[in-house]
């Protein structure tokens, strides 16, 4: 009997051991090119292109130095903080009265006007690019960080709208109710009700839509040139043949992505929700 | 009563200014450069040429209809979104199950795989195209020089191939997300159950994993579609296109058309075909999902 129980044991043991094996395996294979972006980022040019690629060598910053040294990098950094902050307090400012009245205040359209938002996402971008050319052409919108927040914002508040709604629509209304008998205004019901309760949700929320503007390129890539250009269209400017320093491309790179690699990484638990709207759990 | 009917009343004005901004908006977001672009597409419009002007009935349609190029684009499009569907569902949906399954170290490693979905498109384009795929300096260089074979110059003879690589690899984890969260609503004693009456690992998962996993799978593949389907910065950053039209799909069709040949009304007809195309998608993805939701 004793001995049957740790065999068992001992096959539990080792199933797991298998178990471990594989699952880093592949753990490692999909996070090498990001592993290895960032090592690069410690090398010097000649060490970032040696054969057999070295994994051992005396780490630099020079990478980093040069990058900061070519002064531009924090132009395109701020733009991208200022775009995408932009454009996520726009969107969660302009999507939680309409999320809370469809959550609180459902109708028999509520889940045709859902649906519409949504299908607003599937007009490609490249079928509107030339009309919102030439309207950014007449206002003067090219170039200008307001005019990429404006275009973020309406990308990203169907998303946006659907989220908050999956959260809000998890609160019990007779919260909400309690609230409104003892004369709070629509306002302050969302102020002082709504929002305190479902604050993980919207900041998750947030966050998602601040990763979307973060790495959103079609947009950025047509409609700036260098005032206003994000980290996405700085990161495309080395793909032109001079501009491929694999050191310094790759410390580039690694500041462009380690805030928002962060931000999901705390957030994948609650993004699930909403990026599914709920549907799964 | 009579506060009850007021109240409705007050209700539905509520409802309706509450929704007012996002309605609008995006509303005059999608009709205003629709309404543009159907014009356009019906005009005689080459920013190079300002003297040609005036209305070209189906001209427009008529040359990029009857031009390889639109048809080539069209294909690598479908290949495209098809082939990093295909294997973001079966591959997420094996990475799912397996992560899922207790080993040492199992936090760790589904932050490793989730990861790419994080990583900015360019830059995960560029570290591809330069740090892993490139035929001399690449990783994939050397591990086939370390099993003597000769390096592949992936964008040379593979272009919409490594296209592809790299797409599936930032969509594989956020299919691995979404499905792993929708096998943790598994039922632990339904699987138990089956073990019991003699079900095989296999038996398991495709009679209660994957049913289990359907509405998940078609969420999955509603938000790749959306996004999939319109492609540019991969493609933008590494091939432009090329070679030849290889890997030009149809949002850098109408992008070559738009603002390297600035013919707005041939751009214009294209980006018509686009949305009619996305429309086609969309009709029947959103049905599929609105029945998910209200069951």
């Amino acid at each position: 009997m004793a001995v049957n129980a740790s065999r068992a044991r001992r096959s539990v043991l080792n199933r797991k051991l298998v178990l471990t094996l594989v699952a880093w395996t592949i753990a490692l294979m999909m996070f090498f090119p990001i592993f290895w972006m960032f090592l690069t980022s410690f090398k010097t040019e000649a060490e970032a292109i040696s054969t057999p690629p070295s994994l051992f060598f005396t780490p630099s910053i020079d990478g980093y130095i040069e990058i900061q040294a070519r002064a531009d990098y924090f132009k395109y950094a701020l733009n991208s903080v200022v775009i995408s902050l932009g454009a996520t307090l726009l969107a969660l400012l302009i999507a939680i009265p309409s999320a809370y009245s469809m959550a609180f205040l459902p109708t028999k359209r509520t889940q045709t006007t859902l649906l519409w938002m949504l299908s607003t996402k599937m007009l490609p971008s490249v079928g509107v690019l030339l009309p919102v050319y030439l309207i950014f052409r007449d206002l003067g919108l090219l170039d200008s960080r307001t005019g990429l927040i404006i275009i973020y914002m309406l990308m990203n508040l169907p998303i946006v709208v659907w989220m908050l709604y999956t959260f809000f629509k998890d609160i019990p209304k007779d919260i909400l109710e309690a609230g409104r008998m003892d004369g709070a205004s629509t306002l302050q019901e969302i102020f002082y009700l709504l929002l305190p309760l479902t604050l993980p949700g919207i900041a998750s929320t947030g966050l998602l839509c601040v990763i979307l503007s973060w790495n959103e390129a079609f947009w950025s890539l047509n409609l700036t040139t260098s005032n206003a250009a994000p980290l996405t269209a700085y990161i495309a400017s080395f793909s032109s043949p001079e501009g491929l320093f694999w050191a310094k491309l790759s410390a580039a790179s690694t500041l462009a992505v380690a805030p928002i690699l962060i931000f999901g990484w705390m957030t994948q638990k609650q993004m699930v929700r909403g990026l599914t709207f709920g549907a799964v759990k | 009563m009579s506060t009850r009917a007021s109240g409705r009343t007050v209700g539905g004005l509520r409802t309706l200014s509450l929704q007012a901004p996002a309605v609008g908006l995006l509303l005059m977001w999608m009709l205003i450069p629709l309404a543009m672009t159907l014009w356009f597409s019906f005009q005689r419009y080459n920013l190079l040429m300002p003297s040609v002007t005036g209305f070209a009935g189906v001209d427009n349609y008529y040359y990029l209809l009857t031009d390889p190029s639109l048809w080539t684009a069209m294909g690598n499009t479908l290949l495209l979104v098809g082939w990093v569907l295909v294997a973001t569902v079966v591959g997420g949906t094996l990475l799912a199950v397996l992560l899922q399954q207790e080993f040492f170290g199992r936090g760790v490693a589904r932050l490793f795989v989730i990861a790419p979905f994080f990583i900015m498109p360019t830059v995960s384009a560029l570290v591809w195209k330069n740090m892993m795929m490139h035929p001399v300096n690449g990783i994939f260089a050397w591990i086939a020089s370390l099993f003597g074979l000769p390096a592949i110059d992936w964008f040379a003879s593979l272009p919409l191939t490594s296209v592809i690589i790299i797409v599936t690899w930032q969509w594989l984890p956020f299919a691995v997300l979404i499905l792993l969260t929708a096998i943790q609503s598994l039922d632990d004693d339904q699987v138990e159950a089956a073990r019991m009456d003699g079900a095989g690992p296999l038996a398991i998962f495709f009679y209660i994993t994957l049913p289990h996993l359907k509405r998940a799978i078609s969420v999955v593949v509603m938000i790749e579609m959306i996004f999939l389907l319109t492609i540019f910065a991969e493609i933008f950053v590494t091939t432009s296109g090329g070679p030849g039209l290889a890997t030009t799909n149809l949002a850098y069709l109408i992008y070559i058309r738009a603002l390297l040949d600035f013919d707005v009304g041939g751009a214009s007809a294209g980006g018509v075909i686009a949305i009619i195309l996305a429309n086609i998608v969309a009709f029947f993805l959103v049905r599929t999902v609105a029945k998910n939701l209200e069951n």
